[in-house]
């Protein structure tokens, strides 16, 4: 791992340490008695609070799950290299893309 | 013969830690895509929802919630390492770990009702 | 001692090879040392192994007992063998096997001088002695990782040295952070670009087998956490890429 990408990975670890407590937290609190759409909407829609930290927790995925799984094909297969690298950052556009659209889906629904 | 550095309780430690990451990395594309389909209505998610009812799905879930506690877990002891200094006992840390992922994992399983 | 007798297995070849069982009796206060050199002396001269001072000074005897790398003439076989006495034998991992137990420590050595692990001197002699109070904290930081002989135990029980073969490795990535904590040293700036890297500290997964294995009781999963420490701050600053 570079200086940068070990940089992006940890300032990325430490904000999403915070995010995952709350995410957990969440989680426990929505499950209770069962999970429907309405549910979840109705806490979602609309609300601009809600709607920023999913959107760094979604950033931070985008940074920091890429850089984490180039560790492990490093290390774990013989794959290395551009290909590698450029296959990850693709992967992590995807995430970004997804994550944002999943943000906006659950704000504006 | 088990090779004596896999014995350790640091390795144990990284293999949970590479292992709870890899399944949320392969996960979390399927969670966005999940909770995209919202766009399509609240009805798109609900029958969405629906499915994971069925008890191999919510199997999953319980493992996925466990994993993504024990990311976060092992992941506060290498920072500890790394930007605090802390020398730590491995094996108590990660028995204190262990402990935080099962209360979390308890936790998800009462409520899910 | 729980057997009369002490069955062996060592390794015989090289890359490739096959281990062969020796049988000999069992003495007290024995090390593993003491066997290996036995078996040498009694039953078969044409086994290779590397060893000096027998007193745990030179570091040159490390093998893999029984799964785990120590140093075979501080290592009684009452401590290593399993309670049936048997003893498995195998060269240092991660390293090029030359014959039997003796490995090839060149790869080794060479990253030492790839992290630069050794004292650069200022190009203009200073002018009085360097004073160096043994208190300050970045001495201690250098004198906790001073004492490596270079046995290269910890470099065969790091996981992340087998599944890279470029990773630079816990004992020049230590002796790196005794010299980046040394105020005379004047070549820091190369050192920190030739720590980091693809193959450099920040590989380092904290399994702490190096910490666990050292016969030095030398902690290099902390001294590379010092190196990632520092190179962190450096590149939030924009520094080494």
């Amino acid at each position: 791992m570079t200086a940068a990408l070990f940089l992006a990975q940890r300032i990325s670890a430490m904000v999403l340490a915070l995010a995952v407590a709350v995410h957990l937290g969440t989680i426990l609190y929505a499950v209770r008695g069962g999970l429907t759409a309405g549910d979840i909407l109705a806490r979602t829609h609309g609300n601009l609070g809600f709607a920023l930290f999913y959107s760094v927790f979604v950033v931070g995925v985008a940074v920091h799950a890429p850089i984490g799984l180039r560790n492990v094909i490093r290390e774990w297969t013989p794959w290395r290299g551009p290909a590698l690298d450029g296959a990850l950052a693709v992967f992590a556009v995807a995430l970004l893309a997804l994550g944002m659209r999943a943000v906006i889906a659950v704000y504006i629904a | 013969m088990m090779r004596a550095s896999h014995k350790q309780p640091g390795f144990v430690a990284a293999l949970l830690h590479r292992l709870s990451g890899i399944a949320l990395a392969i996960f979390l594309p399927l969670h966005f895509l999940a909770l995209g389909t919202a766009l399509k209505g609240a009805g798109a998610l609900d029958s969405f929802l629906a499915v994971t009812h069925a008890p191999l799905v919510k199997a999953t879930e319980f493992l996925l919630v466990a994993a993504l506690a024990t990311h976060m877990t092992l992941g506060l002891r290498i920072l500890a390492i790394e930007f605090l200094d802390i020398r730590e006992r491995t094996a108590a840390v990660l028995t204190g770990c262990a402990a935080a992922v099962f209360a979390v994992g308890l936790a998800f399983l009462l409520n899910v009702g | 001692m729980t057997s009369e007798s002490l069955n062996v297995e060592v390794w015989r070849g090289g890359a490739t090879g096959t281990f062969q069982t020796f049988t000999l009796p069992r003495r007290q206060n024995q090390t593993v040392l003491d066997v290996v050199t036995e078996i040498q002396r009694e039953q078969d001269a044409t086994l290779s192994y590397r060893f000096a001072c027998r007193v745990g000074m030179c570091g040159s005897c490390a093998m893999v007992v029984n799964g785990r790398p120590r140093w075979t003439c501080r290592t009684r076989v009452s401590e290593a063998a399993s309670a049936e006495g048997a003893l498995r034998l195998e060269p240092l991992r991660n390293f090029t096997v030359v014959k039997d137990l003796a490995v090839d420590m060149a790869q080794f050595f060479d990253k030492w001088r790839d992290a630069h692990g050794y004292f650069q001197p200022a190009a203009q002699r200073p002018a009085d002695f360097a004073v160096v109070p043994p208190a300050t904290p970045a001495r201690q930081a250098a004198d906790a990782g001073i004492e490596c002989i270079g046995c290269g135990v910890c470099y065969s029980a790091c996981d992340v040295v087998a599944w890279d073969k470029e990773y630079l490795g816990p004992a020049a990535l230590n002796r790196a952070w005794t010299l980046v904590n040394d105020v005379r040293d004047a070549g820091q700036a190369a050192r920190l670009g030739a720590v980091a890297g693809d193959d450099g500290c920040q590989c380092c997964h904290t399994h702490m087998s190096c910490t666990s294995f050292c016969p030095k009781a030398i902690a290099p999963t902390y001294s590379i956490a010092g190196l990632k420490r520092t190179l962190f701050w450096q590149a939030l600053k924009g520094g080494t890429r």
